[in-house]
């Protein structure tokens, strides 16, 4: 009995202190949006909460609150209601799979720096990620709007391309390591193995997938104000609209997460035996999550900075570039990921494969695309 | 015939290969706002800080007083005319004896009221004025008012302090 007490007491505080840390962030990255968006258009940005507006977030969730909580008369309300929990409920899941580090242990209490380890780890994340799409096709389609509902449909059709090609693109990863668990792929990039050396094309693919999930610029079509007003939020006002947005921040930093563990090695972090030397092997992995986090981190400001300079993709060039872009050259990867497994060279035949994949456009390009005469 | 030689035929001419790939134009568009990213912005924190609006801003109106300290305005009422929004509204009262410190000339205004929620600070009473009297100052604005009580001005918020006293660049 007293194992299973602290094993479920790690566990516990280990979950909480996880959720504690998403939240904080997805808040603080409500601020640093502005704070971004203010700095690369030659502004300042919110400075009047606190000194440098650092208390932005909490004057946001004070007016979010604050704000008359409507729903629409002819609205289903169980489900409208529901579209809100259900994205904060599916942002918040994705989280429990990514290994935050290996195990440390205070006391005889053993923590595990991941909140479960099992054996198919990414297919988790590709489960909850695409029951994500519930929260905003029934929060659209309950508001009884025709606005609402047109960006749920998009909503589900972009996020329904999109997986394609990212599952494609982790196929490649899945082929290396031979395993579906985070960990296990996470434990096969230490020691600067990390598959963006291996994978480039993977990388890329996955990235441009991860702004289509996440419905950011510059394929932010479900909520795009100029077309369809709000989008599947138009009806939401209060604490509900709150919860949407504070939805796509979870799910961005997570994203960055996920991309960390994938493609850049995750907790692993140049110097890891030096640290375990001189200061143990908890502050090495404690510092081994911070880096971790960094990296999502990293990944949350290449998410604002891209929205911040690309406008937004029109819907027809949005699914051409997902079924006829991303996943031919998806399954290409994934040829070319194979044959370096196969002649045991993958560094070299990846890059081989970019210049094959380079030189085979420019040779399209000049047999087969009609240039106007000069 | 064309009325100019300088018209210029843009030609734009089929996208090449790297133009249709997107990706050397999202990097170069990355690159402009990382560049921006680091660069000193362009606003100021407002209501803490001022920018200088130039020496002829038209800003809050004063009533000029000579070196002395008489009042110029002379209640002539031209400004009045001259006034498109009809802002200006004056009583005029003989100047008595004894008074010849605080009035310039042998009439002044016992009354002189702008009236700030019809004055659009087009300057032309200041042109119009032939003493010298009234001037829209370029160092400070007419403040925000919450109550229609505060919008009209009268000779208590209008005339110059003799301790504060308005210089315009060029004047002595």
């Amino acid at each position: 009995m007293d194992l299973f007490d602290s094993v479920f007491l790690a566990k516990a505080s280990f979950i909480g202190i996880v959720f504690a840390i998403t939240l904080g962030i997805a808040a603080y990255s409500t601020y640093f949006e502005r704070k971004i968006a203010a700095f690369m258009q030659d502004r300042i940005g919110p400075d009047r909460a606190g000194p440098f507006g650092i208390l932005q977030p909490l004057a946001d969730a004070v007016k979010m609150f604050m704000k008359e909580d409507f729903i629409p008369a002819n609205s289903n309300k169980w489900l409208f209601i529901m579209g809100p929990c259900l994205s904060m409920l599916t942002a918040l899941m994705t989280s429990a799979v990514v290994p935050f580090g290996d195990t440390i242990t205070i006391g005889d209490v053993t923590f595990d720096l991941q909140g479960i380890d099992v054996n198919i780890g990414i297919l988790w994340v590709f489960g909850i990620v695409s029951l994500g799409v519930y929260g905003i096709l029934i929060g659209g389609w309950a508001s009884n709007n025709k606005y609402s509902l047109l960006g749920a449909i998009r909503a589900a059709s972009q996020n329904i391309s999109y997986e394609l090609a990212m599952g494609l693109s982790i196929i490649a990863i899945l082929m290396m390591t031979g395993s579906l668990s985070t960990k296990a792929i996470v434990e096969a990039q230490q020691n600067g193995h990390w598959n963006i050396l291996y994978q480039p094309m993977g990388f890329i693919i996955f990235l441009i997938c991860a702004f289509a999930e996440c419905n950011r610029t510059p394929f932010d079509l479900p909520e795009c104000e100029t077309e369809l007003i709000g989008g599947y939020h138009t009806e939401y006002s209060s604490m509900k609209l709150g919860f949407y947005l504070f939805a796509e921040y979870i799910n961005m930093f997570i994203s960055g997460a996920v991309m960390a563990t994938l493609y850049f090695g995750g907790y692993d972090y140049s110097g890891v035996d030096f640290v375990t030397a001189q200061l143990g092997a908890t502050a090495a992995t404690l510092i081994g999550a911070g880096a971790l986090i960094g990296k999502a981190l990293a990944f949350v400001f290449i998410f604002m900075w891209v929205r911040w300079t690309l406008p937004r993709f029109r819907y027809d060039q949005l699914m051409g570039l997902g079924w006829s872009g991303l996943i031919p050259l998806a399954m290409f990867n994934v040829v070319v990921t194979g044959l370096g497994i196969l002649l045991d060279q993958q560094i070299l035949i990846g890059i081989g494969g970019v210049v094959v994949f380079i030189a085979g456009i420019v040779v399209y390009d000049q047999l087969f695309v009609k240039k106007k005469l000069a | 015939m064309k009325l100019s030689n300088r018209t210029k035929v843009v030609e734009q001419g089929e996208m090449t290969l790297a133009e249709r790939m997107y990706l050397p134009a999202i990097v170069g568009g990355m690159a402009t706002t990382l560049k921006h990213f680091f660069s000193k912005p362009v606003t100021i924190r407002y209501p803490e800080q001022t920018r200088y609006l130039g020496p002829i801003y038209r800003g809050h109106h004063i009533l000029k007083k000579d070196e002395q300290g008489a009042e110029r305005c002379t209640a002539c009422g031209l400004c009045a005319v001259a006034c498109p929004a009809e802002a200006i509204s004056m009583v005029a009262e003989e100047r008595k004896k004894g008074e010849e410190k605080l009035y310039r000339e042998e009439k002044y205004a016992k009354v002189y009221e702008i009236n700030m929620l019809r004055c659009i600070f087009c300057g032309l009473c200041e042109e119009a004025c032939p003493k010298e009297a009234i001037f829209l100052r370029h160092d400070q604005m007419v403040p925000v008012f919450n109550s229609r009580d505060e919008v009209i001005y009268g000779k208590d918020k209008l005339v110059e302090k003799m301790d504060q006293r308005y210089l315009r660049e060029g004047w002595k």
